[in-house]
């Protein structure tokens, strides 16, 4: 069965087509890597997919049931980590995921053990009762993670779980996932920015202003290229532009300085 | 639905609990309007409150101004949960998006009447007899007011998306709505322009009741109830208690079916 189909998906802001005609399946199982430069519409395919957004038109089933109509049975199967922070830092890492466990509906007797297990794979049992604005980036990502596994979802998003992490957490984040993988045969549907972390994607799709571009196995997309690095299959499909700055330098930098607000505030 | 309010209700009130900075501002806020601030306003009139004190006079007005102030801070809330990105949490999970209005508008109620809780046990020291009646009528006007309010502000917050802005805002709301509502001193003989704002303004239909409630147990003068809780009129009719109560009540639900209309809307 397949995990995600997409289907001539569009989500359009006013004049801007962020995501135009997109299709494409996952399967069940399979660690998805989804590429593109800053803009391309990563982010907004992954909110029409948790169904955060509505499509404009077209259609998408996550783990079977549409996004459109089947609401709920989508999110009770899927579990997200978001570009930008979403945990409460008023909150202790064992209370946001107790109020997790709580809007999902788990039965009260799995919840502990469930803490425990989740708090453990990312190594923050030791820290679970210190307020969330005491942790570091990367203790704040991984207690994300960890709150997204919290309901055992099929499917997982991660967009761009790495970013801002050194490259131990990024190296312990990918054990995670790898380690989903075996064990519970989750499937992971993930952006980066990141090229080596997408070698280790079982398949790749680019996508470039709202398009996808290529979509295979990272192997067979080098080869089809010619070249030895997903870097220049990356720049082979998506020029060497930089896209937010040239289509719109201003908005760009505005955006650039909004998110470094974002991360001086935690 | 029920499940999920009561997570979000808990999650304010786990988060108050938690925080004792706002503890403190909570426990103290109530002794500033009314110790430090009625006391102040009480040094330059004693003739025109006819023997009866500001503070006691002042009583039920800074009941509704802990309210007021309590009920805006929890619906600030809504909007910082928007900035700091929590509330995509919300918006993701299995719950109705109505239920996460209702659930932040009945933290925002706890918060505020327990606040109110605290200004009823100061009654005494303004004079405001401790009776069990008289007590428990204000609180119940209390909640239902803390409701109110609470909903008029997620309203507001569900319509403005920038915390900062949201905070000018309520400024602009909030501080002339205190001053024509009566809680700080009486408005029927304010000038015609001002009166007219005073009784467009909602909170004055929540200070009268409090204040009729207050006086009745009241040992004063014809002259001092008067002049100091003659009740709100329009064009010459006397506006009774029930009314004013029920428009307290509709403001509360009217805000919420527009907080819960613009909140449901998905991108
Ligand atoms: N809520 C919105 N309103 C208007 N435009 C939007 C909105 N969300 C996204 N866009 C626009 O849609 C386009 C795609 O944005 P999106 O966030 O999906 O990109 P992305 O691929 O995730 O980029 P990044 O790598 O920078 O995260 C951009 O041009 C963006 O400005
Ligand atoms: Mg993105």
């Amino acid at each position: 069965m397949k995990a995600i189909e997409v289907t001539r998906l569009r989500k359009h802001y006013g004049e801007v087509e962020a995501v135009r005609d997109v299709s494409f399946d996952v399967a069940a199982g399979e660690v998805f890597g989804f590429l593109g430069p800053n803009g391309a519409g990563k982010t907004t395919t992954i909110n029409m997919l948790c169904t955060l957004a509505a499509p404009t038109s077209g259609s998408a089933t996550v783990g079977g049931f549409d996004v459109v109509t089947h609401r709920d049975d989508v999110r009770h199967n899927i579990g997200l980590v978001f570009q930008d922070p979403t945990v409460d830092g008023y909150l202790t890492g064992e209370q946001n995921l107790r109020l997790h466990a709580g809007l999902y509906g788990m039965d009260r007797d799995v919840i502990p053990a469930r803490i425990r297990q989740v708090l453990d794979m990312v190594e923050l049992w030791d820290r679970r009762t210190a307020k969330v604005f005491s942790y570091s980036g990367g203790m704040r990502r991984r207690l994300e993670i960890a709150r997204g596994l919290m309901h055992t979802p099929r499917v997982l998003f991660l967009d761009e779980p790495t970013i801002g992490l050194d490259p131990q957490t990024r190296r312990t984040i990918w054990s995670y996932i790898s380690a989903l993988q075996e064990a519970a045969g989750i499937t992971v549907f993930m952006t980066t920015h990141y090229m080596e972390e997408a070698e280790l994607c079982d398949r790749v799709a680019i996508m470039d202003r709202g398009e996808i571009v290529a979509l295979d196995t990272p192997a067979a997309l080098k080869a089809s290229v010619g070249v030895d690095h997903l870097d220049d299959v990356f720049i082979h499909y998506t020029g060497s532009a930089i896209r937010d700055g040239v289509a719109d330098p201003v908005g760009a930098a505005n955006q650039a300085l909004m998110r470094a607000m974002q991360r001086g505030r935690k | 639905m029920t499940r999920a309010v009561r997570i979000i209700w808990l999650r304010d009130l786990i988060r108050f609990v938690g925080d004792p900075t706002r503890i403190m501002a909570w426990l103290i806020q109530p002794l500033l309007f009314l110790f430090v601030l009625g006391t102040g306003l009480q040094t330059l009139s004693s003739r025109s409150t006819h023997g009866v004190r500001l503070t006691t006079f002042m009583f039920p007005g800074v009941v509704c101004m802990v309210l007021v102030y309590s009920a805006m801070f929890s619906a600030a809330s809504v909007v910082w949960d928007r900035e700091l990105g929590f509330l995509r949490e919300l918006l993701i999970a299995p719950i109705s998006r109505s239920s996460i209005v209702v659930g932040k508008c009945l933290g925002g109620t706890t918060i505020a009447a327990s606040q109110g809780l605290i200004v009823l046990a100061l009654a005494g020291l303004v004079h405001v007899p401790y009776s069990p009646i008289l007590l428990l009528a204000v609180f119940g006007l209390q909640v239902l007011v803390a409701f109110a309010i609470t909903g008029f502000g997620v309203m507001v917050a569900t319509t403005i998306k920038q915390a900062q802005t949201f905070t000018n805002v309520m400024q602009m709301l909030v501080i002339p709505m205190l001053f024509l509502s009566g809680a700080l001193y009486p408005i029927s003989n304010l000038p015609a322009w001002l009166g007219v704002l005073s009784r467009l303004n909602p909170l004055t239909y929540a200070v009268d009741p409090m204040r009729r409630l207050v006086f009745d147990r009241l040992n004063v003068s014809v002259s001092a109830r008067h002049a100091l809780s003659p009740g709100v009129s329009w064009w010459g009719w006397h506006v009774p208690v029930l009314l004013e109560i029920s428009m307290i009540a509709v403001l509360g639900v009217v805000s919420i079916a527009v907080a819960d209309h613009k909140f449901a809307r998905p991108d």
